[in-house]
């Protein structure tokens, strides 16, 4: 994959310690790449959706996704600064996620446009093959000078 | 109100770990539940307006959809999630309480089809909605 800024690769890995919910949900970087970005939610047990199986809850994975649409969003609009809010996510969970186990995903924004970016996200716990959630996303983009 | 629905609401509140995570409770008047997510500094997903994190949001009308869910199907085990469309209208204020009601459009004997509507101060100016699939029994 191709590199994106260094100064944009520094925004990108505090991008989930500086934002409140994605710090409570103990989310992790993984990677960004231009329009792409991949995260991570480690399991915890205060996060399970199932107390019977102790699967991660759906509600993560929501954020997840809708999270690391938003890094794939900013790693296609480069370095100029600019805030961005959730259009609309659609979310199919093909299943659930193995008990105890933690969730990654990644991203692509392969359009943005001055105002809108559309993203695809996949999620999964194992083997990337083996799906456990994808999402498909329209964002609002508000950039200072447009 | 039926006893069981209370019961099963109560149950589904406080045996969910994430739902307390969220710190997200409700209230029944009848067979009509409220959802309630009050404000709290963890739920933020934009620090600048301050406003609620869009995952909180998906996540808090889902769990509206399957706590109605649960209140109508006493009997039965916790529905699993097939797919959910979630349009943000307005940015979910971080200072403000917000709350949901769900309307189970249809019930059938393996799929229900949920609508859920969010809003804070006014309810007819709804931030959030959310269309979705859920399946019944635990098949998969």
């Amino acid at each position: 994959m191709n590199e994106v800024p260094a100064a944009f690769r520094e925004i990108a890995e505090r991008m989930v310690e500086v934002t409140p919910q994605a710090a409570a949900l103990g989310l992790r970087f993984v990677s960004v790449a231009p329009a792409r970005g991949s995260l991570e939610a480690p399991w915890r047990e205060d996060l399970v959706g199932d107390p019977d199986t102790g699967v991660i809850a759906s509600g993560v994975v929501t954020t997840l996704l809708d999270h690391t649409c938003g890094l794939a969003m900013a790693a296609a609009a480069g370095t100029e600064p600019f805030s961005t809010a959730t259009l609309d996510l659609r979310i199919d969970y093909m299943r659930a996620a193995a008990p105890r186990t933690g969730v990654t995903c990644e991203a692509h924004c392969y359009k943005i446009t001055r105002s809108i970016g559309f993203v695809r996200a996949e999620a999964w716990d194992v083997d990337r093959s083996d799906l456990v959630a994808t999402a498909q996303a329209a964002f609002i983009l508000n950039r200072p000078n447009a | 109100m039926t006893t069981a629905a209370a019961e099963q609401l109560e149950a589904f509140l406080s045996r969910v770990p994430y739902i307390r995570f969220l710190g997200m409770q409700a209230e029944l008047a009848g067979d009509e539940m409220t959802a309630i997510l009050p404000a709290s500094p963890h739920l933020i997903g934009n620090t600048f307006i301050p406003a609620l994190h869009g995952g909180v949001i998906g996540a808090f009308l889902e769990m509206t959809a399957l706590a109605q869910l649960s209140v109508a199907e006493p009997t039965r085990r916790l529905p699993k999630t097939i797919d959910v469309t979630i349009e943000y209208l307005r940015p979910g204020r971080g200072g403000l309480t917000s709350y949901a009601r769900a309307d189970l459009r249809k019930v059938g004997r393996r799929i229900a089809n949920v609508h859920v509507e969010a809003w804070q101060e006014d309810r007819d100016k709804p931030f959030a909605a959310l269309r979705g699939h859920f399946l019944l029994r635990g098949e998969d």
